[in-house]
C-alpha cells in the first residue's frame, strides 16, 4: 500500500468484531481507505472521536495494539489502456504475475450518471441462445441477471454470452467464484484469443468474503473508464451478486444494524442498485451493459436477494432443467427482458412480438394440459397437440446449447406452429399469418 | 444570525451535529465539505445534537465540518415553465446541469428566469382577494396558467395594483397588494411552499363525482378510477407495473401529468423522455411532453432525497390544481419511498415496527394520499390531483406492510397478478380480486349513466359476475376433469375467457389497441355481452372449445383494427356468421 507523508497512524482499538474494528482518531474522513496491521480498511460509521473500521480480509490476527494508519482517500483503480487482458484482485493489484497498470487514478464508486444525459438503448445484442433473442432479446444499456440454482451452469452461459455478443470490451467481475470456475473463465477467454479485451477483477472462495464488497466497485470504475472515456461498448459479467449480498449482510450485522426480510440490511435495494444502475447507454456512444448472475436457493424468487434484484434489474433470465426434453432451458415464463419491445420488430422482423407471444402462450397450454395429465384426466386433443408442441419448442428454441440467428429463430416457431397447430389458434394478427404461416 | 453547527458523526448519510442555537424539525442545512455545500433536512432533535439526512454522498465528510443552517424547510419553487420539466427530487433542473455525471453539491434553478411569459390580468385594483385567488393568466404550452395570490398569505388582501398585459419575465412584479395591516406586497410569477405540508387554499374538497378515462379497458370499464380519486397498482416485478403506468400517463385525460420516478430504473425515465416529445395527447392533439413534468430520483441517486421526491410531485400536482386544472400524480414505487424511510429509521436505531419498517409508516402512507382529491376553488371552479401509486411488494406478497397501509388509504386496487403475467395475459390486473370503490358511488354511478348510457354499471357487473363464475367453473372442470362436469361448466368457463381475452386483455405495445376509448370499450362490451346471453348447444367440450377460440380470435382482430372501420364491420359480420 503506497504510504504518504501525512498519513496519520494509531495504535489502539477500542473494539474487534470478525469484519470491524473501532478506536479513537481524529479527522477522519466518511468512506476513506485506512490500513489496520497491514490489511486495508474503509471507515464505515464516525461518532465523535470514535471511528468504525470495515476491514476487508478480516480481522483474524489482528491485536488491539494493531498499527492503523489512514490514507485520506477512498478506494482508487488506476485506468488506462493497460488494464486490457489482466487478471486483478479486489484491491485492483494484478494476479497474473504482470506489472502493476500504469495510468490516472480513479475513485471507485463514484456518482451517477445524470438521468437526463442518458439515451435510450436500442442496440440489439444478439447471443445466438432463442431462449434469450427470441423472447428475451438482450440491448446494449441493459442490466440484467442469470436467476439459476447453483447446479446451473450459468458461468457456462455467460461465458458464452459475453464471447459471442458483439461488445469492444468484456470486464469480469468475479465473486467468490471457485478456483475451478475461475480458471474455466481464464482458459476460455485465452482459447477464444479474445484475451486482449477482457479485463477481470476476481475474488475467488479462497479469499475473505468482506474483500468481495469492492469488486463490482472495481470492474464498473474499469467499465465507466472504456465507455466514458473511449466511448466503447462495455459488457460487465458479475458473478454471483447473492455472494455479494451476503457479504454485505456480513458488515451490517456486525455493525448492529437491524436487518430486515431474509437478514439482509434494509438498504440491500440501494446496495444493489447503486452497482445496477451503471448500467448506460451513453450520448456519446459508448454503453455499460451488465449480466449478472444470482444464485437462487430451490428456484425461490422470492427471497430478498433475487426479489430486490428483480425490482432493479431489466429483467431477468431464469435458467432451469426441462425434464421433456431432457435441457437446460431459458424459462419463457419466469424470464423477461424489459427492454426487449426497443429492438422486436424494430431491430429483428417484423412479427417478432407476435411469434414469441403466441410461442410462450401455447407453451403456458402444454404446462395447463400437463397438469391435467398428472390429475389422471383424460387428455383432449388440443391437449396433446399443446404437449407436443412443448417438447420440440423446448429442444429447438429454449435450449441454451441453441445458436442459430433470430431469422432463423423465427421461421423456427412457424414452423412448430404449423405443424400442430391451426392459425386462429396461435391467434397471431392476420397479416403475418399471411405472409409466413407454413403449412405442415 | 443564523444557527450554524459541527459534525460529531457519520453512518452513510445519517449525520450528526453539534448545534449552538435553536433548530426547527424538517429545516434544511447545507454541510460544507472540501468546498462543496452538501444540503440536508433535520430529521431528529436530542438535546444540542441534529441529526439530520443528507440529500448527497457523504463520501469525504469529516468531524468537525461547518454546518449552517437556513431556517426553513424543503420548498418548491412554483411559477409558469415546470410543465416539460425534468427535475430531481429536490427540483434541481436536470437538463442545465453540465458533464455526464451528477455532480455532488451542484444545484440549478427550477424556473428559466429569462424567459418571458404574455400575462394577461384578472383582477382588478380594489378586488379583495385570498391566497390562491386569480390575479392573471400566461400561456404554458396551450394550458392557461394563473398567477396566484401566494399560498402563504393568510387573511385578505386588496389588489392595489396589476401589471397591464404584456410579456413579462417571472421575477417580475405583476401585483402589488395591500395586507391586512395596511403594508404593500409585490406578487411575482413564483412562489414558494414547503412540500410536506398540503396547500388547502380552497373552498371545500367534495366528493370525486367524475371518472378519469384511461383507455385501459381493466380501468374504464371494470375498476374506473375518479378525477381526484386515489388508486394503487402492487404487483410483483415482471407483472407489468410499469407499463400499465406509462400506459395511464400517455392516455390519461388529465391537463397536467406529473411523474415521480422513485427509486426506479433510470432507463425508464429515459424512456418517458424519449418517447414522450414524439407522442400525441388523444385528447388535445398537442404533444405529451408539453403536459408533463417528471421528478425523477432513480434508485441509484442518494437515498434521503426519494423521500422528498414523491412530495415535490405532489407540491406542483396542488399547485395546478388550484388553477382549476385536472392532473394527475403518478409514482413508481412507493415502496422506494418507504425503504428509505425505513433506511434512516435504521440508522437511527429507532424500534423498529413490521419488516423493520418504521411505526408509523401507515400514518405518513395515509396522509400523503389524502392530499389527492377534487375540489372547489374560490371563484367556484374545480380542480382535481387524481394520484396513483405503484406498491412493489417483497416477493410478491401482498401482505407487507407498505400494501397493507397502502389498501387502507387508496380507493382503487389494482392488483398485479404472477400468474396473469406468466400467460401473458396483460395487463396482468387480476379482475377478480381489483376494485374501485367508486363504483358504488351514486355520483359515479350517475356520471357514468349519463356519459355512457342508462345501464352501464349493470352491464359492467354482470360482465363480472361471468368472470366470477368461470373461475369457479375452472376450478371445477380442474379438479373433477373435463368429462366430470356438465357441458354447461365448459360454457360458463369460455365464456368468461371470451371476456378474459377480448376485453380485459389489451395490447399496450399495439398501435390501436392501447388506447380503447369509452365509446369503443362501450361497444366491444356490449357486443360480448350478447354473445354471453346466447345459449348454445355443443355435442362435446372440444366443439366448445374450439367454437369460443374462433370467436376470441375474430374479437381480437378486432381490437387490432381501427373502430368502425370496413375492415372492423367485416370482422364482426364473421362473428355474426359464426354465431348464427
Amino acid at each position: 500500500m503506497a504510504t504518504k507523508a501525512f498519513q496519520r497512524t494509531y495504535t489502539q482499538l477500542q473494539a474487534i468484531t470478525k469484519a470491524t474494528v473501532t478506536l479513537n482518531a481524529k479527522g477522519v474522513a466518511n468512506d476513506e481507505l485506512a490500513t489496520v496491521n497491514g490489511k486495508l480498511a474503509q471507515v464505515v460509521k464516525t461518532k465523535g472521536d470514535s471511528v468504525t473500521l470495515q476491514v476487508f480480509s478480516g480481522t483474524e490476527g489482528v491485536p488491539t495494539n494493531a498499527e492503523v494508519s489512514f490514507h485520506g482517500a477512498p478506494p482508487t483503480l488506476r485506468v488506462s489502456d493497460q488494464l486490457s487482458g489482466r487478471f486483478f484482485n479486489a484491491y485492483g493489484r494484478p494476479i497474473d504475475g504482470g506489472p502493476e497498470v500504469e495510468g490516472e487514478e480513479r475513485e471507485v464508486g463514484g456518482p451517477s450518471v445524470n438521468p437526463y444525459k442518458r439515451r435510450q438503448p436500442s442496440e440489439l445484442i444478439p447471443t445466438g441462445i432463442a431462449g434469450i433473442d427470441l423472447n428475451n432479446t438482450l440491448v446494449s444499456g441493459q442490466k440484467i441477471p442469470f436467476f439459476a440454482d447453483p447446479d446451473q451452469p450459468y458461468n457456462q452461459v455467460m461465458a458464452d454470452v459475453a464471447l459471442r455478443a458483439d461488445v469492444d470490451k468484456i470486464i469480469l467481475g468475479g465473486m467468490g467464484l471457485s478456483n475451478d470456475d475461475y480458471l474455466y473463465f481464464r482458459h476460455k477467454f485465452e482459447s477464444a484469443g479474445a484475451l486482449d479485451k477482457i479485463v477481470s477483477f476476481v475474488n475467488t472462495t479462497e479469499e475473505p468474503p468482506v474483500e468481495r464488497l469492492l469488486i463490482p466497485d472495481m470492474a464498473l470504475a474499469a467499465a465507466e473508464y472504456f465507455a466514458v472515456d473511449k466511448n466503447e461498448k462495455v459488457l460487465v459479467l458479475l458473478t454471483d451478486m447473492t455472494l455479494y449480498a451476503d457479504a454485505l449482510s456480513i458488515v451490517s450485522n456486525r455493525m448492529d444494524q437491524i436487518p430486515s426480510k431474509d437478514s439482509m440490511p434494509g438498504s440491500l435495494y440501494s446496495d444493489l442498485a447503486k452497482i445496477y444502475e451503471k448500467a448506460v447507454q451513453l450520448p456519446d456512444g459508448g454503453s455499460i451493459t451488465i449480466i449478472a448472475v444470482t444464485t437462487l436457493n430451490d428456484g425461490d424468487i422470492t427471497h430478498a436477494i433475487p426479489d430486490n434484484t428483480g425490482y432493479i434489474t431489466e429483467g431477468q433470465l431464469f435458467l432451469r432443467a426441462d425434464p421433456d426434453s431432457g435441457k437446460v432451458i431459458v424459462d419463457p415464463f419466469r424470464s423477461l427482458s424489459r427492454l426487449k419491445q426497443l429492438v422486436q420488430g424494430k431491430k429483428t422482423r417484423e412479427d417478432h412480438a407476435q411469434v414469441m407471444n403466441a410461442g410462450v402462450r401455447l407453451y403456458a397450454d402444454a404446462q395447463n394440459a400437463k397438469t391435467k395429465l398428472e390429475n389422471g384426466f383424460d387428455l383432449s386433443d388440443y391437449d396433446l397437440r399443446c404437449l407436443d408442441y412443448a417438447k420440440e419448442y423446448a429442444t429447438r428454441l429454449l435450449s441454451i446449447d441453441v445458436n442459430i440467428t433470430i431469422e432463423q429463430m423465427l421461421d423456427t416457431a412457424w414452423e412448430i406452429f404449423g405443424k400442430y397447430f391451426s392459425p386462429a389458434e396461435t391467434g397471431i394478427k392476420q397479416v403475418f399469418v399471411d405472409k409466413y404461416w407454413k403449412k405442415a | 444570525m443564523s444557527t450554524t453547527g459541527k459534525v460529531t458523526g457519520i453512518v452513510s448519510n445519517l449525520v450528526t451535529v453539534a448545534v449552538d442555537g435553536p433548530v426547527a424539525e424538517n429545516e434544511l442545512c447545507y454541510i460544507t465539505v472540501g468546498g462543496q455545500r452538501l444540503l440536508a433536512e433535520v430529521i431528529k432533535v436530542t438535546g444540542d445534537k441534529a441529526s439530520v439526512q443528507v440529500f448527497e454522498s457523504t463520501r469525504g465528510l469529516k468531524n468537525g465540518d461547518a454546518v449552517e443552517f437556513i431556517g426553513k424547510m424543503l420548498e418548491v419553487t412554483l411559477g409558469p415553465g415546470l410543465l416539460s420539466g425534468i427535475y430531481d427530487g429536490l427540483q434541481n433542473n436536470l437538463t442545465t446541469m453540465t458533464g455526464v455525471f451528477l455532480k455532488r453539491g451542484e444545484y440549478t434553478d427550477p424556473l428559466d428566469r429569462e424567459a418571458k411569459w404574455e400575462f394577461t390580468p384578472i383582477a382588478q385594483p380594489g378586488d379583495k382577494v385570498v391566497a390562491a385567488d386569480w390575479l392573471g393568466e400566461v400561456k404554458e404550452g396551450w394550458l392557461p396558467h394563473k398567477i396566484m395570490v401566494p399560498f402563504s398569505f393568510r387573511g385578505e388582501y386588496t389588489v392595489k395594483s396589476v401589471a397591464p398585459a404584456g410579456s413579462y419575465t417571472v421575477d417580475e412584479t405583476m401585483a402589488v397588494l395591500t395586507a391586512p395591516d395596511g403594508e404593500d406586497v409585490p406578487v411575482t410569477m413564483t412562489q414558494k411552499w414547503p412540500v410536506k405540508v398540503a396547500v388547502r387554499c380552497y373552498k371545500e374538497k367534495p366528493r370525486p363525482s367524475r371518472v378519469m378515462e384511461t383507455g385501459v379497458r381493466v380501468i374504464d370499464t371494470f375498476n374506473p378510477i375518479a378525477e381526484g380519486g386515489t388508486g394503487f397498482i402492487p404487483g410483483p416485478f415482471g407483472c407489468g407495473k410499469t407499463v400499465l403506468q406509462h400506459a395511464i400517463a400517455k392516455q390519461g385525460d388529465a391537463d397536467v401529468i406529473v411523474m415521480a420516478a422513485c427509486g426506479e430504473r433510470a432507463n425508464e425515465v429515459v424512456e418517458i423522455f424519449t418517447e414522450f416529445p414524439q407522442l400525441v395527447d388523444p385528447h388535445t392533439g398537442r404533444k405529451l411532453m408539453e403536459r408533463t413534468t417528471i421528478i425523477c430520483n432513480t434508485s441509484n441517486m442518494p437515498v434521503a432525497a426519494r423521500e422528498a421526491s414523491v412530495y415535490t410531485a405532489m407540491t406542483i400536482c396542488e399547485y395546478y390544481r388550484a388553477m382549476g386544472l385536472k392532473c394527475l400524480l403518478l409514482a413508481d414505487s412507493t415502496s422506494r419511498w418507504a425503504q428509505a424511510l425505513r433506511e434512516m429509521s435504521n440508522r437511527m436505531e429507532e424500534l423498529p415496527g413490521q419488516d423493520a419498517f418504521p411505526v408509523d409508516l401507515s400514518a405518513i402512507i395515509s396522509n400523503f394520499y389524502a392530499r389527492a382529491g377534487m375540489v372547489v376553488l374560490n371563484n367556484g371552479q374545480t380542480g382535481a390531483v387524481t394520484f396513483i401509486g405503484t406498491v412493489s411488494p417483497a416477493g410478491g406478497n401482498l401482505k407487507e406492510p407498505v400494501t397493507e397501509s397502502t389498501k387502507k388509504a387508496a380507493r382503487c386496487f389494482y392488483a398485479l397478478e404472477q400468474n396473469r403475467a406468466d400467460q401473458k395475459r396483460y395487463p396482468a390486473v387480476n379482475p377478480i380480486e381489483s376494485y374501485s370503490k367508486y363504483l358504488e358511488y351514486p355520483e359515479i354511478q350517475e356520471f357514468l349513466q349519463e356519459k355512457i348510457e342508462r345501464g352501464w354499471v349493470d352491464k359492467v357487473l354482470k360482465a363480472k359476475n361471468i368472470v366470477r363464475r368461470g373461475r369457479e367453473m375452472a376450478d371445477q372442470i380442474n379438479i373433477l376433469g373435463d368429462d366430470g362436469v356438465p357441458m354447461s361448466y365448459h360454457e360458463s368457463f369460455w365464456k368468461s375467457e371470451l371476456i378474459d381475452y377480448a376485453f380485459l386483455q389489451q395490447d399496450a405495445f399495439d398501435a390501436i389497441d392501447a388506447l380503447c376509448p369509452l365509446e369503443r370499450q362501450r361497444f366491444m362490451l356490449e357486443l360480448i355481452l350478447e354473445i354471453c346471453d346466447h345459449s348454445f348447444e355443443f355435442e362435446d367440450f372440444e366443439k366448445c372449445r374450439s367454437f369460443f377460440k374462433d370467436l376470441i380470435n375474430t374479437l381480437r382482430q378486432m381490437n387490432y383494427t381501427e373502430f368502425q372501420s370496413p375492415k372492423f364491420h367485416e370482422y364482426e359480420q364473421q362473428l355474426r356468421n359464426h354465431l348464427a
